[in-house]
């Protein structure tokens, strides 16, 4: 009976989650969010962090090189715009495969270790990769400049199949629909979904189990005949194909790829979103990169009028003190209120803004369960059938 | 027929011999047991068992292979398990999770990606770890988290994760250190009725009480060489082993 209820639940959970990314336009719009751009950094650093949590929330691995494969998902799908078509379809497919490969070498090296010498060597080899784009590969990545599509570019397969973009830079599209904008969002969004679902699936099954095993105890899985390496390893590679997709799909959106996506304070960003929204969370991830890409975004839009109108009901010299102070955390400064929003949730929620969730729906339930029986579903033990 | 066959072991830390030409045969079915003193190398002969610890000479073969070389997980699929001093067992999942795990381990061997199936599918592995918690008495904690558990119960769930795989051979090393009086007689009793499952057990320990209401047979090992092999009522009276014991100042 539990595992129906489990499984009818996550159902629920999808179908729910699937809801919540169609209508995103209209449900963002009265906290203003709801514009394309915002909506698709919403969809792909929700598949970046779905992907980190994987590794991190389940193995307990905290990677602090994830940007590595963002970029290097950046690079390979602007390169397939460039050598063979701008269908999204390959450069995406093409972005996967090499975040997996990028990470199984990185992965391959740094699992070697554990705990804090393996954030370092992850730390590390990122640091490494954002150097090589940055400069010494320039051929393939155009250094500093970021690489970017050219009118001249080979384009083999829409050459083959007669596509011609005619004297314009071509942007990229799906059989014809144009991936900017909404279209683009709702791209993102459905392979979103489908991300999602993929890791209800890795944290309800055996194989995700034994991911949570490693975080647990990693010796008594080796006498217990686990071979430890291999599982944190498989962990650590999808993730780093959630990284290339992700990365892919910020190319498609918006189709140049820069070294400054692979640099330490990327691969900083994505362990803040996961912590904050709880990591080994299903949900919590995706509301965590939420809440950051869209703090950086409107934080970061205020400027001083705006402020002194919010205080434009204190006294003059009030309002100017107030609109200094504030003005600390909007603009240049959103990072500071990132970094006081962090320490409040680390501090009081620990498990992130899910734990927080959690609280307040308990809360709410021992209010109405005083009126009626008990009901201990959750805590009832399994049956053994 | 002896499972475990230990021959002319030696370990040397520096300049310190640990294991002295160790010689020992296990037979299949029976309770083991390994006594010594304090820094006897009761624990540096364990270690060789399992694959942590590499003797300079000598074989230690499990039912005609070697253990030598391979790596503890390989020598838990060959049939070995292990319980440990402190008990090792999944503290942040659930009591069936953890043994459930051991279950899987023993089905799917060492490293398999089974991401399709919800472990709730997974409904013979379920009752077998039912089954087994049901029969170590923890049936009816079987949705806690397994760091909550007292000591005793922790101990056996380890049982329980160790059992749930079938092992040919069951290591236990002091499987009693740090138990109250009454949870050591409960281990006991537990260890009894599981060596009648004809598990054959090796136990390393320090308390004569667990050791001779268990062992079929004692090793007693002292400054890293076996000084007397016998059946447990012979050991009581040895000579040499109450010189090892009170000469060491032991009691």
């Amino acid at each position: 009976m539990i595992s129906i209820l489990k499984k009818r639940s996550d159902i629920i959970l999808l179908l729910v989650f699937a809801a919540v990314v169609a209508s995103g336009p209209v449900l963002f719009q009265p906290i203003g969010a709801g514009y394309p751009d915002l909506l698709q950094k919403f969809a792909i650093f929700g598949i970046f962090a779905i992907g980190f949590n994987i590794l991190f929330g389940l193995t307990g691995y905290l990677s602090f090189g994830h940007a590595a494969f963002l970029g290097v998902g950046s690079y390979t799908a602007v390169w397939t715009f460039k050598l063979l078509s701008m269908n999204p379809i390959p450069a995406l497919i093409l972005a996967v495969i090499a975040g997996g490969l990028f990470s199984l070498l990185i992965g391959w090296v740094s699992m070697r270790r554990s705990g804090i010498y393996f954030s370092i060597l992850t730390l590390a080899f990122a640091q490494m990769s954002y150097n090589l784009a940055y400069s010494v590969l320039t051929p393939i990545t155009n250094g500093e400049t970021g690489l970017q599509l050219a009118q001249s570019d080979p384009r083999v397969l829409d050459v083959a199949f007669g596509r011609d973009y005619g004297a314009v830079l071509p942007t990229p599209d799906l059989f014809g629909i144009n991936l900017s904008g909404y279209p683009g969002y709702y791209f993102c969004g459905a392979l979103l979904i489908v991300c999602f679902y993929i890791s209800i699936r890795i944290f309800r099954s055996p194989f995700g189990m034994m991911l949570r095993a490693v975080k647990s105890n990693q010796n008594r899985m080796n006498y217990t005949g686990l071979n430890t390496r291999p599982y944190a390893l498989a962990a650590f590679v999808i993730s780093g194909m959630f990284a290339g997709l992700a990365g892919g799909l910020l190319a498609v959106t918006d189709p140049l790829a820069g070294a400054e996506r692979m640099q330490w304070t990327a691969s900083g960003e994505i362990v803040l979103m996961t912590i904050l929204g709880g990591s080994g969370t299903l949900l919590g991830p995706v509301i965590g990169a939420g809440v950051i890409k869209y703090f950086e975004n409107i934080f970061s839009a205020f400027n001083e009028n705006i402020l002194l109108n919010m205080f434009s009901f204190f006294p003059e010299p009030l309002q100017h003190a107030a609109a200094w102070v504030a003005g600390l955390f909007v603009g240049e400064g959103w990072h500071l209120t990132l970094g006081a929003l962090f320490m409040i949730i680390v501090i009081f929620l620990p498990g992130g803004l899910m734990e927080g969730a959690h609280k307040i729906i308990n809360l709410f339930r021992r209010k109405t369960d005083s009126d009626g029986p008990q009901k201990s579903a959750d805590s009832a033990p399994a049956p053994a059938e | 027929m002896s499972i475990l066959s230990v021959q002319n072991v030696n370990k040397r830390f520096g300049g310190l011999k640990a294991l002295d030409n160790v010689n020992l045969e296990v037979e299949e079915g029976t309770v083991h047991a390994i006594i010594g003193p304090n820094g006897a190398g009761k624990s540096t002969l364990l270690n060789c068992f399992i694959g942590k610890l590499e003797p300079d000479t000598g074989s230690v073969t499990f039912a005609n292979k070697s253990l030598l070389g391979i790596k503890p997980y390989e020598i838990n699929q060959l049939g070995v398990s292990r319980v440990f001093q402190t008990p090792e067992i999944f503290a942040d999942l659930s009591l069936v999770d953890n043994v459930m795990i051991p279950a899987f381990a023993k089905r799917d061997g060492a490293f398999k990606v089974n991401w399709w199936n919800t472990v709730g599918d997974e409904k013979d592995i379920r009752a077998k770890a039912m089954d087994m918690l049901q029969d170590l008495g923890l049936a009816d904690k079987s949705s806690e988290i397994a760091g909550q558990l007292s000591r005793g119960d922790k101990r056996r769930l380890e049982l329980a994760m160790c059992l749930v795989q079938d092992p040919q051979l069951l290591l236990l090393d002091e499987p009693t250190a740090g138990m109250a009086r009454a949870d050591t007689n409960n281990t006991i009793d537990l260890l009894k009725t599981i060596s009648k499952r004809n598990i054959t057990m090796v136990v390393i320990e320090h308390d004569m009480h667990v050791v001779f209401s268990l062992a079929d047979k004692i090793s007693v090992l002292a400054q890293g060489t076996v000084i007397a092999e016998d059946v447990p009522q012979n050991i009581k009276g040895n000579a040499k082993v109450q010189e090892a014991y009170l000469g060491g100042a032991h009691l």
